[in-house]
């Protein structure tokens, strides 16, 4: 039932944001059905176009989505994927250059988990602060994000800037270094790793009694203590954590399967998408993967929008915009700013007492 | 016991400036006040009395128009008014100092009472003033000083400022020297009788009946809802006002059936939780909660606490479930401990989750459907149906929210859980708290048959008919002393014992 209408919630904001879109286009002065079709097209015109665009742009939308997902059902708001998704783009870049000699296996693989290593780093200080000073972990996240991004463009000036010194990008990283490419695609085994770790966390979440645990100290974090005597801090530490490994693998995967190489906007803002794709799929593993397809099917569909029918491709936002607020109504808590409807709701005799 | 009404002496001819005439008021199946009245004169201080549940907050929650009465009057110097909102009571001058502390943290004092009085921020003369007001008052207060910072002493004397800022006459005080120090409760009953002695009147509601012996005029006693002796102070002792609180021993309409344990005990029992010089802090960390203490309890047994809240007892409970590591001297428990929290629904159990998903959150890794961090969600959904039949809990079955449960059920599902662990000591906090009648007993049932098995129980209740019905053996906590209760003991005595005197 609630999975039921969850989905019915994810199809009507689908609908409803194509349909602002097009409604917006045609009070612009553009043809809606022209655009629309392109927008399909570049997505799903083609095996080509699904697989080399909509999937590729998928895999860092999966992959931070899949991490927001850990983090939001322990009931940690982690806002800055993007600022962990540099961190790991940050390290990817600069252990791939450095080890052009090994074996590729063993080169990717320290090239990826030199990145989620990189993301968890990212993400400690905000912990720290939470735990030591109770500081909102919305917040530090946030900003760490400007603080990465301005690392990258120090690195990209600076320490791991291309040997010509013109560009403010890194060097290509060797081949050893990148993600083999599936079948004559520019797909690349990053989405299989994406895929993968969303089938290890479906299990995690439904199977494990640390996925649960988690759940429990997410809707209820004082039963959790209380009762079932789980150090709520702790597994909401190790969420932040983990949300940040995936992210920071995301930018790793990113540098060693599409862009080989580290620039400044790398990321249209995928660390800030995902957090949108999780919240659609109701923070399941299975819906992410699933809203990360659709939102990587949005940003492909966009750019043959703009070439084939004229049209900004920051015209799909909008869909992205609407998807993101009916989302968010979806899964709001009940109740005005201060929750005080929901309190006088749960307890209706709370002065009885004398 | 031979109390009546008595004649008022002296303050007879001062005419009642606040008058509460038979008031009845009923919280869905609680009748919680039944037909009282209460006459408040010029210049008293009237203590109001009773147990918990008596009815206290709720009369006076109708006279500062929180909560509207099913019948009855409230008259100010003769004249009847309809008080439906806090902000008409302030209008007709009447302040409540409320239970718990009602400023916000993040703004200074002087905005806090410009809140609290609908004064306008205008910030320098908000400070003066603020600061004329105190002063006036004789309640000095920095002015610019954040309330979250202020000790819980001149938090207590804000929440005083701010209910008088707005020129009360008459001020409402519900329990306002229950997280006070000795001294501290001393200085505020001082400036309360500065109030009265300038025009004010004051009711004071309390658990303390030295205080009421101390401090007020007059005082009314509720029990049940209902007034049982009005009147003045002098010539009342503890006795007769405990007696007054929980009535006569004979015919007291208990709601709680005594049952105890025909089968006599083992003569070697064990020992399942011993405290040796235990000392606790309060959860708060302000203060201390239990002083060095000694208790042992055995197998079988079922011990009851009888005590005023914030006395300690809830820290002794929780550490004996293990909920509290930090503490000083000897604690041992046997294994496994099962607890039944207060909060059903913020500490019991998660409302959101099913009722699979919430037993297995108390059992934990314990519960034989995990091996190695890994759930057989089905093993536990069919021990859990097992469990809604066993305890006789009303749900649509183990997949149903916890959320959709009533209360009774919601507690039933708690007790269940941790019966099932098969507890070598079980501990509970007002277990059938806010229950009916039925639903009360059938815990009740649970907590002696589990007793009976050999499990020891450590329980306490703010109710003492519960205490007295469930348990064999009474300890009172008060003031973080545990003292034990001797069988012989009067509801009386206990009564006495739980309000600090020497019994």
């Amino acid at each position: 039932m609630a999975r039921l209408s969850r989905l019915a919630w994810a199809v009507a904001a689908v609908v409803l944001g194509l349909g602002v879109l097009a409604g917006g286009l045609e009070a612009m002065g553009y043809d809606a059905a022209p655009a629309l079709g392109a927008l399909w097209s570049g997505a799903f015109g083609s095996w080509y176009a699904f697989t080399s665009t909509t999937l590729v742009r998928s895999v860092p939308l999966i992959l931070i989505g899949l991490g927001i997902a850990i983090a939001f059902r322990g009931g940690a708001l982690n806002i800055g994927a993007e600022g962990q998704f540099y961190a790991g783009a940050i390290a990817a870049t600069w252990v791939a250059l450095h080890v052009a000699e090994r074996p590729a296996p063993v080169a990717v693989i320290s090239v990826l988990l030199a990145a989620a290593l990189a993301g968890v780093l990212w993400v400690a200080l905000p912990v720290w602060l939470k735990l030591r000073f109770g500081v909102i972990e919305v917040i530090s996240t946030l900003l760490l994000v400007f603080v990465a991004e301005l690392l990258v463009s120090l690195m990209v000036l600076g320490p791991l800037q291309e040997r010509g010194h013109i560009y403010p990008q890194s060097d290509a990283i060797p081949d050893s270094a990148r993600l083999p490419l599936i079948g004559g695609t520019r797909l690349h085994a990053g989405f299989l790793l994406a895929l993968a770790l969303g089938a290890t966390l479906w299990f995690v979440f439904s199977r494990t009694w640390w996925g649960f645990k988690l759940r429990a100290v997410g809707l209820g974090p004082r039963a959790a203590e209380v009762s079932g005597r789980i150090d709520s801090q702790r597994v909401g530490a190790a969420a932040l954590f983990l949300s940040g490994a995936m992210a920071g693998l995301a930018g790793g995967v990113e540098v060693s399967g599409v862009s080989y190489a580290l620039y400044p906007n790398l990321s249209p803002g995928y660390g800030f998408t995902a957090i949108a794709v999780a919240l659609l799929a109701g923070l399941h593993p299975a819906g992410v993967v699933i809203t990360g397809i659709l939102f990587g099917a949005l940003e492909a569909g966009a750019g043959a929008m703009q070439r084939d029918a004229g049209v900004p491709a920051i015209a799909v936002y909008v869909v992205e915009a609407v998807i993101i607020i009916v989302a968010l109504l979806a899964t709001a808590p009940k109740g005005g700013w201060s929750g005080a409807r929901v309190m006088r709701r749960k307890r209706p005799v709370a002065s009885k007492a004398a | 016991m031979g109390l009546s009404r008595s004649s008022d002496g002296t303050l007879s001819r001062v005419p009642p400036v606040f008058e509460l005439i038979g008031i009845q008021k009923r919280f869905g199946s609680v009748q919680a006040l039944d037909g009282a009245d209460f006459t408040l004169r010029t210049g008293e201080i009237h203590a109001l009395l009773g147990e918990n549940g008596a009815g206290k907050s709720t009369l006076m929650h109708i006279a500062y128009g929180l909560v509207r009465s099913d019948t009855g009057d409230v008259r100010m110097n003769g004249v009847v008014r309809r008080i439906a909102s806090p902000r008409q009571a302030r209008e007709l001058g009447i302040g409540m100092v409320h239970q718990h502390f009602t400023s916000v943290p993040a703004l200074t004092v002087a905005e806090n009472i410009a809140l609290a009085a609908g004064w306008a921020v205008v910030p320098n003369q908000l400070r003066d003033r603020t600061r004329r007001l105190s002063e006036r008052l004789g309640l000095p207060l920095d002015p610019d000083q954040r309330a979250g910072r202020l000790s819980v002493a001149l938090k207590q004397r804000l929440e005083i400022v701010k209910a008088l800022a707005g020129d009360a006459r008459i001020l409402l005080l519900d329990e306002p020297t229950a997280v006070l120090a000795p001294a501290e409760a001393e200085e505020l009953l001082r400036v309360v009788r500065a109030f009265t002695e300038a025009g004010g009147s004051a009711v004071l509601i309390t658990h303390k009946l030295d205080e009421v012996l101390s401090a007020a005029d007059r005082v009314t006693v509720l029990r049940e809802g209902a007034v049982t002796y009005a009147g003045t102070v002098a010539g009342q002792t503890v006795e007769s006002l405990t007696a007054a609180m929980i009535g006569p021993e004979s015919n007291r309409s208990s709601s709680f059936t005594t049952v105890h344990a025909g089968a006599p005990r083992a003569t070697a029992k064990r020992e399942l939780i011993r405290l040796q010089a235990l000392e606790l802090s309060r959860e708060s960390g302000y203060g201390i909660a239990i002083r060095p203490a000694a208790l042992i309890v055995g197998s079988g047994e079922i011990v009851g606490i009888a005590a005023v809240e914030g006395n300690g007892q809830r820290e002794l409970l929780r550490a004996v479930a293990g909920r509290i590591v930090r503490l000083r001297g000897r604690l041992e428990v046997a294994q496994p401990v099962a607890f039944i929290p207060e909060d059903r629904t913020s500490e019991g159990l998660i409302p959101e989750l099913d009722l699979t998903e919430n037993v297995a959150l108390g059992l934990g890794l314990d519960a034989p459907w995990t091996r190695r961090g890994w759930i057989r969600w089905g093993e536990a959904r069919a021990r859990t149906a097992d469990l809604l039949q066993e305890f006789g809990i009303t749900a649509s079955g183990p997949r149903a929210r916890a959320a959709s449960l009533s209360g009774g059920n919601q507690q039933k599902l708690i007790v269940a859980r941790e019966l099932s662990r098969s507890p070598a000591v079980i501990v509970a906090e007002n277990p059938t708290r806010g229950l009916d009648v039925v639903a009360a007993s059938a815990i009740h049932a649970r907590l002696r048959s589990a007793a009976a098995a050999g499990a020891a129980v450590l329980f306490h209740s703010s109710d003492l008919d519960e205490v007295l019905a469930l348990a064999e053996r009474v300890i009172v906590v008060a003031r973080g002393v545990i003292s034990e209760v001797s069988p012989q003991a009067s509801r009386a005595t206990i009564g006495a014992m739980m309000l600090g005197g020497d019994g």
